[in-house]
């Protein structure tokens, strides 16, 4: 369902992407993962329109995309849940969680994602930035769920939170998954990444120099771990 | 403990609209009615404002435009065309609008500086067109003795006090107005893109769209302050164009408390009562009103209402932490 070809992109002035391909097929769970600076969080800003400055092929159910600006990308059905959540401090938790549009079918009902998160309904009044941090996630994460997308992508979902939110969101993305929606994951947790995704890509320096089986993950955890320094 | 939260904030937000309400009621019986009509006038120039500096972030420096536009449209068609009060006011609200959508849609591409400097130029644009034509604006003299409109069949708004409870009424409206701009779904959008643009456009949100809808919203009702305004002054000039005039609502504004809509109704009258008795007493009342702003604003930085409410909203919060935290 995405295709991404020969991706070009430019932060500033740097040359941050130099020709990253990759693809992710209907219901997949696929992570990125690489060092800092190497590229991940630029392709996911690539796709979702946020970075203009680009070059190359984004492809969106057999649709380009590189060229559409952000707000529409969005109501094609991806959804973004950036690395600093973007929760918004002057909006209460009710309305950041309603805030964006629907733009799905498989849009997640209130009481779903309440069901799922009681404190968001107990600290629905309260602005969005006096919960937590893993509060902040699962909101940014069920405000992209509410919309219904079919593609949503994970910048870091689990950095610096405590293990017991990290297995709380490793559920709540193999619960997605069960739902059919695509997830497109940037994780430095190899761990976590394992438990939760199909294939992976490894990016270095602005490109994919490898693209792995779960299975390979796993068995080659260690050398992973050890080349991202984590 | 939600509910009694959410309780404060509508209690905060009535409380403060009851004692506007009852400001607006007294204050003929308090100060002369003439300068209680400004008041009332520029309270809802600056509500206005505050739609679209404290909801949207955007900083216009050429708000004078729409209340000296449509002082202009609305003088132009009582003198000349004998328009009655709601026609010719109505007449005047939409040429602001038309104003600012043109205007809106080539400002709102700019950010920060830029888009006050915008603004500013066209507001400025519009105050050398109306000295230019000077055939139709009186030029440096303006728009002298507009008669007093009627209001309905056989009744012109001749009495002061009456034309003060409909200044009043018109404001009452347009700040209603404001509020119900600010609670809506709309309005928190304008919220998000003024917290993180970028955020709110990956969202779905066309942001340019909301913020043009803000910008001709907020002229729209500037330029029903200006209509109020040469009604109630038998007269306009350039004054209401110039940029002096863009300033001052950006104080009065600023006074109050920014993002507050409830700020500017005092931060108008506070200003204005200030200038008033300022005048009697020194020939540079500017000056004075300058060390105040800038006492006001090094000290109270949410704005007078603004501190109020945050105070408010604080002494909850504590409360409302504390047990869990």
């Amino acid at each position: 369902m995405l295709e991404v070809r020969e991706l070009h992109a430019w932060y500033d002035e740097s040359h941050a992407l130099h020709g990253v391909g990759l693809d992710v097929g209907k219901g997949e769970v696929v992570t990125l993962v690489g060092r800092n600076g190497a590229g991940k969080s630029t392709t996911l800003k690539s796709i979702v329109g946020i970075i203009r400055k680009k070059r190359g092929s984004i492809r969106l159910h057999d649709e380009p995309i590189e060229r559409q600006p952000s707000h529409r990308i969005a109501r094609m059905g991806v959804a973004f849940v950036p690395e600093e959540r973007g929760i918004y401090a002057g909006l209460s938790v009710m309305e950041n969680l309603t805030l964006p549009p629907v733009v799905g079918a498989s849009a997640w009902p209130l009481e779903r994602i309440f069901a799922l998160f009681p404190r968001l309904r107990e600290r629905a009044r309260s602005p969005g930035t006096t919960l937590s941090g893993g509060e902040q996630q699962m909101l940014a994460i069920a405000r992209a769920l509410r919309t219904g997308p079919s593609l949503l992508l994970l910048d870091e979902p689990t950095e610096g939170l405590a293990p017991s939110i990290v297995k709380a969101i490793r559920d709540l993305i193999l619960e997605i998954k069960r739902d059919g929606i695509t997830v497109l994951l940037v994780s430095q947790n190899v761990r976590f990444a394992a438990k939760v995704s199909d294939r992976h890509y490894l990016m270095v320096n602005g490109r994919i120099v490898e693209s792995l089986a779960n299975a390979q993950v796993i068995d080659r955890e260690h050398e992973l771990l050890e080349y991202l320094g984590v | 403990m939600i509910a009694r939260a959410a309780a404060l904030d509508r209690r905060i937000a009535l409380a403060l609209a009851l004692g506007a309400l009852a400001l607006g009621l007294l204050l003929p019986h308090v100060l002369y009615v003439g300068l209680a009509t400004d008041i009332v006038i520029w309270a809802l120039f600056a509500a206005a404002f505050d739609l679209l500096l404290g909801y949207t972030g955007l900083l216009s420096f050429g708000h004078a435009m729409f209340f000296g536009g449509a002082s202009y449209v609305a003088g132009l068609l009582i003198l000349r065309a004998h328009w009655s009060f709601f026609p010719a006011v109505a007449a005047a609200v939409l040429a602001a609008t038309a104003i600012a959508a043109l205007v809106g849609a080539i400002a709102i591409r700019r950010q920060g500086i830029y888009f006050a400097m915008i603004t500013l130029a066209f507001g400025q644009m519009l105050y050398f067109l109306a000295n230019q034509f000077g055939d139709w604006t009186g030029g440096q003299d303006g728009l002298q003795n507009v008669q007093r409109p009627t209001l309905i069949a056989g009744i012109r708004l001749d009495n002061d006090t009456l034309l003060y409870y409909i200044a009043l009424a018109a404001a009452v409206l347009g700040v209603a107005s404001v509020l119900r701009v600010v609670n809506s779904p709309f309005g928190r959008v304008l919220s998000a893109i003024r917290e993180n643009e970028p955020r709110a456009t990956s969202l779905g949100y066309r942001t340019s769209a909301y913020k043009l809808v803000a910008f001709v919203l907020s002229g729209a009702l500037a330029g029903l302050a200006g209509a109020l305004f040469v009604i109630a002054h038998r007269f306009t000039s350039l004054d209401t164009l110039d940029w002096h005039t863009s300033g001052e609502v950006v104080i009065m504004t600023v006074l109050g408390g920014i993002g507050t809509v409830f700020g500017p109704l005092f931060g108008a009258p506070f200003y204005l009562i200030i200038n008033d008795r300022l005048s009697t007493l020194t020939t540079s009342p500017g000056l004075v009103l300058g060390i105040i702003f800038i006492i006001v604003v090094s000290v109270f930085r949410r704005g007078m209402i603004g501190e109020l409410v945050y105070a408010l909203r604080r002494r909850r919060h504590v409360e409302h932490v504390a047990p869990g935290a």
